[in-house]
């Protein structure tokens, strides 16, 4: 079709659209496995909005890159760009907030800053960033009240917190196609994080975080043993079907 | 228990009919006038006991059906096989979970309080809609879910928007109003079905040949069997009876199935001219009543996961509860 | 219980500017910062307001002004909420 190879700016923006968009899309996939088990109705709704949010993210990132229904439905589990941490299974509760705090205070940072830049990832990330903020302010708001509400909920909160520490790193690795380095957001995270968590009464986990020998090599393909199910179950409807319009 | 509590004293103010001597009687003729006129009751008003209690059942059924209605196309959400209908999916159970929300809050303007009709809900001791006690087995159960269940919830709701009980009516309007894309929704996934490869037209009509006589069951025993309508027909609760109801029903899907290219499992379905509707087969009204004695295929799935979903979000709701009482102003004041 | 301790609040939703703040319904909520979300996303994820009030009994909290775009923005992208965005055959009645 093209005359000579395509310029190295699109390709890595097709890999940095694959990376976010699968980050949002497997978020949004954990997040609506909650629905109809939620600890309470009112959190039927929060997690769907959030959930929705995300997947609305998802198909204009993965729109970018290609048809978003072949690359979610067709890929390999080694195809898979997102990082490791939103694959996380959902766990209870803890664990589930734990997920949301990391990864949307990441992403409230990332978008602010792409939202200020000249990537073709301005625009979406300038009105992601509003929706963004909501789910950092929903983790926040939960992670205050599970942290310091009761003995249990402290101790559940905790567990979670270290739990998710070692996937964190991942995420201030560097990415190709972004107008910035994600290393520059860490220490804003660890200070909006550790805040909250010292708010909560907890404190930022210790353990390493880095390095794909302990965790974190989701942008390279390299996922978790749940993920594999998780597409599994995703995939298997529209991969049954080949070729089908739904 | 917290809740409604205004609500409440309006019940205890009411009811004891001793303001100023006034007796119950003129109370009642108050009432009966209000309804007369199709003027609305409001939770402050007196009301007969009767007619609260009729309205606490109703409401809270309807609400636990909301919520329980969740369930079978949950089942789907991680499955559905496009990314827009994933999005559609999500969109409509999340509006079931409001839809809930909505009508609790109506129950709770009664002085019901969520927490005992949940409680009610688990124990079985309160209903829900018999159709969520079948099986999501195939895709196209979710489009059959849509258009003939949502259909049918439609045809009941809409009259319920002018019910005489305002809070009620209202929360029918905003749930109508939500509800008009289910609907539109669970058709266009049927027509997609109907119109791609074969094997989607045979799940498609499948789906469609198990929905239907649920759906048609929806609108509840024949009129001459029911036992509630007559008196909520008076107190205008209810608007139209089952039978017309499932009548208007049936006479709207036979057209609609036709454009969707599917048949509607039914030997005995034809025109009547004479009485210018649809004339319909038997209900297997056996059936229906197994179901709703509590044999049906999934009663006991649907309220095990809500109940293990309420015991297991126990601890987050009483975190966010000692939370409140930790940080509320009065605390703070009373800590200064 | 303390599980059942979660007070109930009434919601008024303002609609849009130019509009006063009209009765919504209620929800319950352990305490007002949670009351104010929850009324978000149950009574405005059609974009049906630009503010929200949240009332338990005597108390007011109202959302604040530089708070509308995160709470009520992201309603406007989902338009497949609405009925409208169904494509229906011709002729296809009642739906």
């Amino acid at each position: 079709m093209t005359r000579q190879a395509p310029a190295p700016t699109a390709a890595h923006t097709t890999t940095a659209a694959l990376a976010l968009g699968d980050d949002a899309l497997v978020l949004s996939h954990r997040l609506g496995e909650w629905m109809g088990h939620a600890p309470v109705l009112e959190e039927e709704v929060a997690l769907a909005n959030i959930a929705l949010d995300l997947l609305g993210q998802a198909r204009i990132l993965l729109s970018m890159a290609g048809d978003e229904d072949d690359l979610a439905y067709l890929r390999e589990e080694r195809a898979f760009r997102n990082v490791q941490l939103v694959e996380q299974p959902n766990g209870d509760f803890a664990h589930t907030i734990a997920r949301q705090l990391y990864f949307s205070t990441y992403q409230h940072l990332l978008y602010d800053r792409l939202a200020a830049g000249r990537s073709p990832f301005a625009g979406l990330a300038a009105k992601a960033v509003k929706e963004v903020a909501y789910h950092r302010d929903h983790a926040e708001q939960w992670a205050l009240r599970l942290g310091d509400g009761t003995d249990v909920a402290h101790e559940r909160m905790r567990r979670a917190c270290t739990a998710l520490w070692r996937f964190t790193g991942e995420m201030f690795r560097p990415l190709d196609g972004l107008d910035l380095d994600p290393a520059g957001l860490e220490p804003d995270w660890l200070e909006s994080v550790g805040g909250i968590l010292g708010r909560a009464g907890l404190a930022l986990p210790e353990g390493p975080r880095t390095g794909a020998w302990t965790a974190g090599a989701g942008r390279e393909g390299l996922h978790t043993e749940s993920f594999g199910r998780m597409l599994a179950e995703m995939q298997h409807l529209h991969r049954s079907h080949p070729g089908a319009t739904w | 228990m917290a809740t409604a509590a205004a609500h409440q004293t309006a019940r205890t103010h009411g009811n004891a009919g001793q303001e100023g001597g006034i007796a119950d009687e003129t109370y009642q003729r108050v009432f009966d006038a209000t309804v007369a006129a199709d003027e609305r009751i409001e939770p402050r008003d007196w009301m007969p006991d009767a007619y609260r209690a009729t309205l606490v059942r109703q409401i809270a059924q309807h609400a636990h059906s909301e919520i329980i209605g969740m369930q079978p196309e949950a089942n789907w959400i991680t499955r559905a096989p496009s990314l827009r209908r994933k999005a559609i999916l999500m969109a409509k159970v999340q509006d079931e979970a409001g839809h809930g929300l909505y009508l609790y809050s109506a129950a709770e303007t009664l002085g019901a309080s969520r927490e005992d009709l949940l409680d009610k809900l688990h124990t079985g001791r309160q209903k829900y809609s018999s159709i969520f006690n079948y099986p999501t087995l195939t895709w196209a159960d979710v489009g059959a879910i849509g258009w003939l269940v949502d259909g049918a919830a439609i045809t009941n709701q809409v009259p319920l928007c002018r019910c005489s009980y305002g809070p009620y009516a209202r929360a029918m309007v905003r749930v109508c109003k939500e509800e008009s894309f289910h609907q539109r929704q669970g058709y266009e996934l049927l027509l997609a079905l109907s119109r791609g490869t074969p094997e989607q037209h045979a799940m498609a009509q499948d789906a469609v040949d198990r929905w239907w006589w649920p759906s048609l069951m929806m609108f509840g025993p024949p009129d001459d069997e029911s036992a509630h309508s007559a008196q909520s027909m008076a107190w205008k609760i209810k608007r139209h009876s089952n039978d017309e109801l499932r009548r208007r029903f049936v006479d709207i899907c036979v057209p609609q199935a036709e454009s969707l290219g599917l048949t509607l499992p039914d030997p005995d379905l034809k025109w009547n001219e004479e009485r210018g509707h649809y004339d319909f087969g038997p209900i297997d009204w056996t059936e229906f009543k197994e179901v709703l004695k509590g044999n049906g295929p999934c009663n006991e799935q649907r309220i095990t996961q809500r109940k293990r979903a309420h015991d297991e979000g126990a601890w987050v709701r009483e975190a966010a509860a000692a939370y409140a009482a930790k940080h509320s102003p009065r605390t703070e004041v009373e800590q200064a | 219980m303390t599980d059942t301790d979660w007070p109930l609040w009434e919601v008024f939703v303002r609609s849009r500017r130019g509009l006063s703040h009209t009765h919504a319904g209620s929800l319950h909520a352990p305490d007002a910062e949670f009351a104010l979300r929850n009324a978000r996303d149950l009574y405005t994820r059609r974009g049906e307001g630009v503010s929200i009030w949240v009332v338990p009994s005597s108390a007011i909290t109202a959302s604040s002004p530089d708070e509308k775009d995160p709470f009520f923005e992201p309603a406007a992208d989902k338009p497949y909420r609405h009925p409208t965005f169904y494509e229906i055959p011709e002729g296809v009645k009642h739906l």
